[in-house]
């Protein structure tokens, strides 16, 4: 890696202006996505922020009834504490997904939000990527592409966001709190990440000197109708080809309300209010969760390294739909899809 | 890139870290790994680079109780931490139950891996999230093995764990 | 002479285990001394062309390095064509890293950046700029084809009868195309030298290699040093699968570094760059069978086209094992290779085998499906009694025996031959099978036995252990021969300067070097009986060496074990002097064909939706000549078989043509099998005696895990699913094209 310096900050506000104040400035955390692009040299921080010690590492109760999941609280914490586990354990499934334990040990909530794509393209110097290097080009189109998106992504960029907690938080519904410059601001989490559009470098809405301090989860955890299905190309520690976050909250066998999210597919968690508006007070069969995925793939569209994926992703939306309608949610450590 | 004037390497940083129960002072550089401080400051080489980027795990060591990727840690913010690597597993040259169990079991070929395995393995039973046989391989899926002893590393482990389970 | 065998044939823990799970065996990039350098090579970003300019200004002024290597500055060495040619080397011109401004391939080394330490050398090597002049490159095989051309012109083609005509006659036959993907060896331990430079001028040189002697000869040779001037060791090697066969370009830059610097010089290879020497090639298969009715093999063609590098003509034997499985009179086999811009392709673990064996048996497969037969019936009905490639008799096979056992142990009578007719809630369940082949082979080899002067046994020869119990098995022989405990025989690998070995490699090392410690061991006893009669009023004095056993330590006489004399005291009485025998062991002239077999079934389960596969148990039966210690062997199958995992269901080198280079040159775009998705395999080995292999018996256990695994699971998942996918590996993508399609 390129050298950099190093400090410690103690409080928010001051690791913010130490941010702010310098250009070239990264904070590091759990450091497991920020040090792997370093020693690819495709991250080249001047100085970095360690803000580990950050009183921002607690799970706590909201006003509204929600959690709030500090900045710097480890994956493994979040996984294995007992409310998150019995209260949102649709949260819990998605992060024991992903990664490794190690990895989990080390990666921070405000980390997993903000790693970067995996694209093999992305990582490798050698190689043109519009993310990396504005305007040098995107080969990923007609190359290697397995892991890229199929929804929401551009002419410049298909790139994935390569998290399957974010998949679990936007399925329901977190809020991101930050601090800046200017104060500090709530984000809806379908509003932190951002699309490629024409500046696929940029991957959220937060601007220099912004933190992310906390995540908050709202009171609804759908605890009884949920299920983190994940198909990858091996059954551990590999990133997702397609994931889906589903949540269903029953009435009787109607449905009363549906979260749908998918991983692996855009360059952010992926959502579509329509489909999950259609499956609202619908009887919780195939069919509607058939057509709910049609909704969602209706604007999908492939490359030749990628052209398998709205069929797997429909197959994969439904079956993750029929798991949490069953309340036979899928279980991270026996891979026999339930 | 600019032909001239590189950046100079980083100045050193005074950090202190307890190694296998040993307190070391020491200076390092802020771009020097957990790991890369292991194997070449210190000549603890037990601990094995297999990727240099979480992919592997066979630099997994156990800091202030949990198994990470020493790859992907700085030195400097291991500052203060309690380091466990496999050279520390032993007591006093008596092996830990764990090691005992995979030459038992003949839970490694080439060695490469294995201490890594040996240390995920002893922070898993420490963990007491896996129980049954399907949640041990899950939970030890991020240590690659290219020999491919995967079934006797489980077998090694359900052994420790029928023992009476405890790591040490 | 009797030998009593307390070790060989039972199962051992590994001599090396302790040193293993302590973290103390030391690999070879973890040598090291005072003074210490760090290398950092640069790789080349085209898949050919040449180097315009290369800007190492700014790398050479980033305070720690000591010096950038490049083509234009590279010392002036013998750097002859010839010299680089190591033991193992294809026809052709072996890459010379740091030659010139020639590019072949994308990854090609073009500089080393040495500096005081290793993070100022690999940032030192992000600031070295290269210009290059390009040219078009092909990396496709399928557009390469059209090139193709026979390495052995015409010679190696295996023809007999008329197949063509067979299989037009053939009342049911089959005709299929295959295909495998690339894979990289990726052992655990990147490629490392540590090049140490002595006191004295001479070179300790620690490097990661299956061969320790080819290493040393290609070091000696490329640089003009006089062969006492250097030492290569390997003493732990952390996988290698092939990858160590030849020499990689990290030992001559380490080298190259350490002379022109008078300083010890490590160079220890990324993980990325771990994609940037040899690879398994990808291989274009078609694979025609015709048969009788009732299963009797009328025709076999195979013809195989392989890609090679544009230096060298790479080649495997990846057909010939269509002529040896099955007994057929109308057989065409044919192997072609095609240029492409890549690094030379390279022996992996069953190198050949895992190809054409994948191929040979998914068609044996697929026509008994087209024959409704049992695809175990119809193996059997084509049994081959006899190497009909070779027109020799087998010296042992017990095949069938792998059938019978591994079937009845495995419940293969419960499979279910129409395709998706078993489901256990979601999962489809299938059950395939494939059978398995790998030459025994035996390599000359040289070894000396030596008795230390406290009466222990030291046992050498210049071959490795690559994780496969080398160590292990030789003490288990050595002490044996000599009637000693285990921890009483020190055994000498990895080293250049003990007797000669050729790399180990091939399942082979079990029998070479195992033949030569044992005939080392032998003359051994012979001399130390000689030595014994010598003492003053020895017990032995007038007897043979078959009046004599070696046990407990001591030489006895077999009439009356009391007479005896210990090895300590014939030490001592040599006034502390080893007594030492050194010889040689080359494979005689054999009228016999010697192969280990295997039958690996395989059971599948496949979400019947969303087609995701999952291997869920295998059995393993191997037959392959003695076990010499139930346990590594039983190891090294269930590593074969996790290796045929990959391959069968994960591995896979993705090229991106446009650009000529692999992208999946990382561990997470590189997928080998992880913890979870490796169940339940059992290994069960078949008892085959053998006395005409070799003096041991043994036919060697590294490859034979590996053939017919990947074809057992295809099977499998044919029989789940009914897609029957022809191109490795398996994704679940390819299962559900397969079903939609």
């Amino acid at each position: 890696m390129r050298p950099f310096s190093y400090t410690r900050a103690s409080d928010v506000g001051e690791a913010v202006a130490a941010l702010a104040a310098n250009d070239g400035a990264r904070f590091i955390a759990g450091g497991t996505n920020l040090l792997d692009l370093m020693k690819y040299d495709v991250e080249r921080p001047e100085h970095l922020i360690d803000i580990t010690a950050l009183p921002l590492d607690r799970i706590e109760n909201t006003a509204d009834g929600g959690l709030s999941i500090g900045a710097m609280v480890r994956n493994t914490d979040i996984a294995y504490d007992e409310q998150v586990a019995a209260r949102f354990p649709l949260l819990a499934s998605a992060i024991l997904a992903g990664a490794s334990p190690q990895l989990r040990n080390s990666a921070t909530t405000g980390g997993n939000l903000r790693q970067r794509t995996r694209c093999s393209y992305f990582y490798d110097v050698s190689t043109p990527c519009n993310k990396r290097e504005p305007g040098s080009g995107c080969p990923a189109k007609t190359g290697f592409a397995r892991y890229h998106a199929i929804l929401g992504a551009s002419e410049r960029c298909i790139a994935t966001h390569p998290s399957d907690m974010c998949v679990g938080l936007a399925a329901l519904g977190a809020t991101v709190r930050v601090e800046g410059p200017e104060g500090s601001r709530s984000i809806p989490f379908s509003d932190f990440h951002r699309l490629p559009g024409d500046t696929p470098q940029v991957d959220t809405t937060l601007a220099h000197g912004e933190m992310v301090v906390a995540v908050d989860l709202p009171g609804k955890g759908f605890s009884d109708h949920y299920s983190y299905l994940k198909i990858r190309d091996r059954l551990s520690y590999a990133f997702a080809l397609i994931s889906v976050a589903a949540a269903l909250d029953m009435d009787g066998d109607t449905i009363a309300e549906a979260r749908l999210a998918l991983g692996g597919v855009a360059h952010k968690p992926w959502r579509n209010a329509e489909a999950e508006a259609a499956m609202r007070g619908k009887p919780a069969v195939e069919t509607t969760f058939a057509e709910a995925a049609d909704i969602v793939l209706a604007e999908a569209e492939t490359v030749p390294g990628n052209a398998f994926k709205p069929e797997l992703a429909r197959r994969t939306m439904i079956r993750a739909l029929s798991q949490a309608a069953a309340g036979t949610p899928q279980s991270q450590s026996d891979k026999r899809i339930q | 890139m600019s032909a001239t004037d590189p950046a100079a390497p980083p100045e050193r940083m005074p950090v202190s870290i307890t190694i296998n129960g040993n307190r070391h002072k020491l200076e390092v550089a802020p771009w020097t790994t957990l790991l890369d401080l292991l194997r070449h400051e210190l000549e603890l080489t037990g601990t094995k680079k297999g990727c240099d980027h979480g992919q592997c795990g066979a630099c997994t060591v156990i800091v202030d109780g949990r198994r990470i990727n020493s790859c992907l840690r700085l030195a400097v913010m291991a500052d203060g931490s309690e380091v466990t690597t496999v050279e520390g597993l032993a007591t006093n040259g008596e092996l830990h139950p764990m090691q005992e169990a995979f030459i038992e079991r003949d839970a490694f070929q080439c060695g490469y891996c294995t201490p890594g395995q040996l240390c995920s393995a002893v922070a898993l039973i420490d963990e007491g999230h896996a129980t049954t046989r399907d949640e041990i391989r899950e939970q030890m899926s991020g240590n690659l093995c290219r020999c491919g002893a995967y079934v006797n590393i489980a077998d090694a482990i359900e052994d420790v764990m029928a023992k009476g389970g405890q790591a040490r | 002479m009797t030998t009593s065998e307390r070790f060989v044939g039972s199962a051992q823990r590994r001599t090396d285990g302790r040193k293993k799970v302590t973290g103390t065996a030391p690999y070879a990039g973890e040598f090291t001394t005072t003074g210490l350098l760090h290398g950092a090579v640069v790789n080349a970003a085209i898949a050919r062309g040449s180097i315009r300019s290369i800007d190492i200004a700014a790398a050479e002024a980033v305070p720690g390095v000591v010096r950038v290597f490049t083509h234009e500055n590279r010392p002036d060495e013998a750097w002859f064509t010839s010299a680089f040619k190591d033991m193992v080397a294809p026809d052709g011109t072996p890459l010379r890293p740091l030659r010139d401004a020639r590019v072949f391939y994308s990854g090609q080394p073009i500089s080393l950046v040495v500096a005081e330490d290793f993070e100022t050398a690999t940032y030192a090597a992000s600031l070295v700029h290269v210009a290059y002049e390009v040219t078009p490159h092909q990396t496709d095989l399928t557009a390469a084809r059209h090139d193709a051309f026979d390495p052995d012109e015409g010679e190696g083609d295996i023809v007999r009868g008329s197949a063509e005509n067979a299989l037009a006659t053939a009342p049911v036959s089959i005709d299929r195309n295959y295909r495998i993907a690339i894979e990289h060896h990726n052992p655990m331990e990147p490629h490392a030298t540590t090049t140490v430079v002595e006191a004295d001028g001479r070179l300790t040189v620690y490097d990661k290699t299956q061969g320790a002697r080819n290493s040393y000869d290609v070091v000696v040779n490329v640089f003009g040093l006089p062969e006492d001037r250097v030492q290569v060791l390997s003493p732990f090697v952390g996988g290698a699968f092939g990858s160590g066969l030849r020499p990689q370009y990290q030992l001559f830059l380490s080298v190259m570094a350490a002379l022109v610097l008078e300083r010890s010089v490590r160079v220890t290879l990324t993980r990325d760059q771990m994609f940037t020497f040899g690879y398994r090639p990808d291989t274009l298969q078609r694979v025609a069978l015709g048969a009788e009715a009732d299963g009797k093999l009328k025709a076999v063609i195979h013809d195989a086209l392989a890609g090679t590098s544009r230096y060298e003509d790479f080649t495997e034997t990846v057909v010939d094992w269509s002529g040896l499985l099955y007994q057929c009179d109308d057989v065409r086999l044919a192997h072609r290779l095609a240029k492409i811009d890549t690094v030379t392709p390279m022996d992996m673990r069953a190198p050949g085998g895992a190809t054409g064996m994948y191929a040979i048996e998914t068609a044996m497969d697929e026509l008994a499906c087209e024959l409704g037969m049992d695809p175990l019936e119809l193996r059997l009905k084509n049994y081959a009694e006899r190497d009909q490639n070779e027109d020799k008799p087998f010296s042992s096979k017990q095949l069938k025996e792998c059938y019978r056992q591994g079937a009845e142990r495995f419940g293969w009578s419960r499979r279910r031959p129409e395709p998706r007719s078993v489901r256990e809630g979601s999962d489809l369940v299938g059950f395939g099978m494939a059978t398995g082949s790998w030459e025994a082979m035996l390599f000359p080899t040289s070894a000396r036995a030596t008795l230390l002067p406290d009466g222990s046994l030291e046992v050498a020869t210049a071959t490795a252990d690559i994780g496969t119990g080398t160590y292990t098995i030789l003490a288990q022989i050595a002490a044996d021969a000599l009637g000693l405990p285990m921890d009483r025989v020190k055994v000498a690998i990895g080293d250049s300067s003990l007797p000669k070995a050729f790399v180990e490699g091939g399942s082979a090392t079990a029998a070479s070097a195992g033949s030569a410690i044992l005939k080392a061991c032998q003359e051994l006893k012979e001399a130390l009986l000689t030595a014994a009669r010598r003492i003053d009023g020895s017990p032995l004095a007038n007897v043979g060496l078959e009046q004599v056993v070696f046990s407990s330590g001591s030489i006895r006489r077999a009439a009356d074990e009391s007479e005896a004399v210990s090895l300590e005291a014939l030490a001592a009485a040599n006034g502390n002097a080893p007594l030492s025998v050194e010889i040689d062991n080359s494979p005689s002239d054999s009228p016999y064909s010697s192969y280990s077999h295997s039958a690996v079934f395989a059971e599948v389960r496949v979400d019947a939706e969303i087609g995701m596969p999952r291997v869920t148990r295998i059995v393993s039966a191997v037959a392959a000549g003695r076990i010499i210690n139930p346990q590594t062997a039983r190891s090294q199958i269930m590593g074969g078989v996790v290796f045929g995992m990959g391959q069968a269901l994960h591995e896979e080198a993705v090229i991106d043509h446009a650009l000529g280079r692999f992208m999946t040159h990382h561990l997470a775009d590189y997928h080998i099998p992880a913890h979870a998705d490796v169940a339940d395999i059992d290994v069960l080995f078949v008892e085959e005696h053998d006395e005409a292999v070799n003096p041991l018996g043994v036919k060697g256990v590294g490859e034979i895990g590996v053939a017919g695994t990947g074809a057992a699971i295809g099977n499998a998942i044919y029989n789940a699913t009914g897609v029957r996918v022809r191109e490795l590996p398996i994704t679940v993508d390819k299962i559900l094209a397969g079903w939609t399609r």
